[in-house]
């Protein structure tokens, strides 16, 4: 089947009195690299399944190709899972096992043959056909289930923490030629991982789950930089939280008051409201502010670690804010645990966030 | 209890119990094995012989091969029968979500507690109830009613939670129930269905009573052996009976190997 878009229509999975997933909608046009990425327990294995047909939605439907596949079963959807431990069939080749979406549809076995060996030269396993699965390497069964749902041509790959049981060199390895077999073939591929690095690395659209819920969704370098909740900013990568109140608002700028001083960002608000200022680590720098940029005042630090490539640097201003920066990897002033050291913030470095 | 070393002492006193044990056990089949090669006319020591004069005589003893061949007949289909339904019924139990599970398991298990002969009895009744005279059919029906708690007890423990998983991978690429089950579940638990096969056969093979009481005037070899020796001891049931435990013994040692190669099998997949 050629890509197909992919909808969730407000779609909800409810076990006893636990909402795993809680009404979802997404969107996701043909041929894009989805990754949902979420801590265990956020709900992202059940979506999959329901996309797999192997959880029936309690609510809500799930469109492909804008065909409403809600109740179809597994063996009539047109997706195809590489499973979390590959669930390759013990009794059978490697070629068996690429071949079984085929053989199960009777294809004939020539054609079968042809197009087991052009599936496995794909992932890269030419030739490796013959052998038995349980003489094949982590990284070898990993394409193999590759190659067993890729063969049957699915409009929708899915792929539940396909790359969890590797090492990292092998990881890395494997998300790039991921991205290469999506880009080659043009279908949607949905990945389910906790692995915020390997998400950022292979995705276009980045959908982060919490308790059954989207937090936020987009491309991953909008996500990082301009995160829409608290969540999403502390769960991707490192942010410090601002709180504050708004003073004044012009058009769409804002002047919020916290504990930082005054402090101004875009956004739309009413003067009074209760507000939250995510600030990434690398947006800090030290000394008083450049032209652009604010002040957060005096930082007392508590702890430097030297990371190579930078130094992290944790520690709380005198109105009692945690900051978290990523400096260059220079010595700090001397003084710097007791006297602390002078922060600024690049001013787009200030994210409002909605909750 | 302190580590002992086994001494040898310690050894020879195993040596004492054991011997007598297995001398209780094997010297009947030995005495019956030994005097088949009798060459006399009476089965008594001193042994004569070796001689194959009785094991020709069996050899063209028409009710001894016509009902060795029903026997084999009835074994093969009847515990055919019972695996597959027992493997079926332990594949839907371990599956799926069945009120009162455990009840149900112990009701198909059950007749492992029952006398042969009660259930000879209840079949012998129920087949005159409905009319149905005695035939070798019943005697297969009669030998899937015992063998299938027999079947159901080696299969239903090889079902678990990885077999469930590779199910739902063969769903996924499209295979229908059927094909889930003949080309994924049979496959992986395949060496349990050949033994559960195979010990219903040998359990088939040489069972009386149930035989006796079903099978009119088509009888099996343990119905024909009993016949033969009503008629007074005579070597030739020595060669029949050898004959018998030897095609049990070749099924016991090929369900040992099944058993044996499965046993290494999980050893390796667990490692």
């Amino acid at each position: 089947m050629q890509a197909a878009e992919l909808a969730l229509d407000q779609v909800s999975c409810v076990y006893g009195e636990v909402k795993a997933v809680d009404r979802v909608s997404l969107v996701v046009p043909p041929g894009t690299y989805v990754v949902l990425l979420g801590p265990s327990g956020s709900g992202k294995t059940t979506l999959l399944s329901m996309l797999g047909g192997f959880t029936v939605p309690t609510s809500g439907r799930v469109l492909i190709g804008g065909e409403d596949v809600s109740n179809v079963p597994p063996a009539r959807r047109p997706t195809a899972t590489v499973f979390q431990d590959y669930a390759l069939f013990p009794h059978l080749t490697v070629a068996g096992n690429v071949g079984f979406g085929l053989s199960v549809r009777k294809v004939p076995p020539a054609e079968i043959d042809k197009r087991v060996g052009a599936a496995l030269e794909r992932v890269g396993l030419a030739g490796y056909g013959p052998r038995a699965i349980s003489a094949a390497s982590g990284g070898q069964r990993q394409r193999i289930a590759l190659a067993r749902a890729l063969v049957t041509e699915p409009a929708l790959l899915l792929l539940d923490e396909p790359l969890g049981a590797l090492d990292l060199s092998l990881r890395r390895q494997m998300q790039d030629e991921l991205r290469r077999l999506q880009r080659g073939e043009g279908r949607s591929f949905v990945h389910v991982t906790h692995d915020q690095e390997e998400a950022m690395a292979i995705a276009d659209l980045m959908v982060i789950m919490n308790a059954g819920r989207i937090e936020d969704m987009g491309p991953p370098s909008r996500l990082y930089e301009r995160p829409r909740t608290r969540f999403a900013a502390q769960f991707l990568g490192e942010s410090a939280i601002i709180e504050g109140r708004v003073v004044s608002s012009t058009g769409d700028h804002l002047q919020i008051d916290t504990p930082c001083g005054r402090l101004a960002v875009v956004g739309v608000r009413a003067p009074g409201d209760r507000v939250a200022l995510a600030v990434r680590p690398e947006a800090l720098r030290v000394g008083s502010p450049s032209p652009g940029a604010l002040s957060l005042g005096r930082l007392q630090v508590t702890e430097s670690v030297y990371q190579g490539s930078f130094l992290r640097v944790s520690g709380r201003t005198a109105s009692g804010v945690r900051l978290l920066a990523k400096l260059p990897s220079q010595p700090l002033p001397a003084g710097a645990e007791v006297d602390g050291i002078e922060m600024s913030v690049r001013a787009d470095g200030l994210v409002l966030l909605e909750d | 209890m302190s580590p002992r070393v086994t001494t040898r002492a310690d050894r020879l006193q195993g040596l004492l119990v054991m011997l007598p044990l297995f001398v209780f056990i094997y010297l009947p089949v030995a005495v019956l094995v030994l005097f088949s090669f009798h060459a006399g006319q009476v089965p008594v020591p001193p042994f004569e012989g070796p001689s194959l004069e009785w094991y020709g005589k069996v050899m063209s003893n028409e009710r001894v091969t016509g009902s060795a061949a029903s026997s084999l007949w009835v074994g093969v289909l009847s515990s055919a029968v019972a695996t597959l339904l027992a493997t079926l019924a332990a594949w839907g139990l371990a599956r799926h979500r069945v009120p009162g599970r455990r009840l149900v398991e112990g009701l198909i298990m059950l007749p492992l507690a029952v006398s042969y002969l009660v259930i000879g009895v209840g079949l012998l009744v129920a087949f005159s109830a409905i009319d149905v005279s005695k035939s070798l059919w019943c005697v297969g029906i009669g030998h899937v009613v015992l063998n299938l708690p027999l079947a159901f007890v080696v299969v239903v423990g090889q079902f678990d939670a990885s077999q469930v998983r590779l199910e739902h991978a063969a769903r996924d690429l499209g295979a229908s129930e059927f094909q889930v089950f003949t080309r994924v579940t049979v496959p992986l638990i395949r060496p349990a269905i050949i033994a559960a096969f195979l010990l219903s056969l040998t359990f088939s093979w040489d069972e009386f009573i149930v035989s006796f009481l079903l099978s009119g005037f088509d009888p099996t070899l343990p119905v024909v052996i009993w016949g033969m020796l009503r008629s007074g001891l005579n070597p030739q049931t020595n060669a029949v009976g050898t004959l018998v435990f030897g095609v049990s013994l070749i099924a016991a040692v090929v369900f040992e190997l099944v058993l044996l190669r499965q046993v290494g099998k999980g050893a390796h997949a667990g490692r």
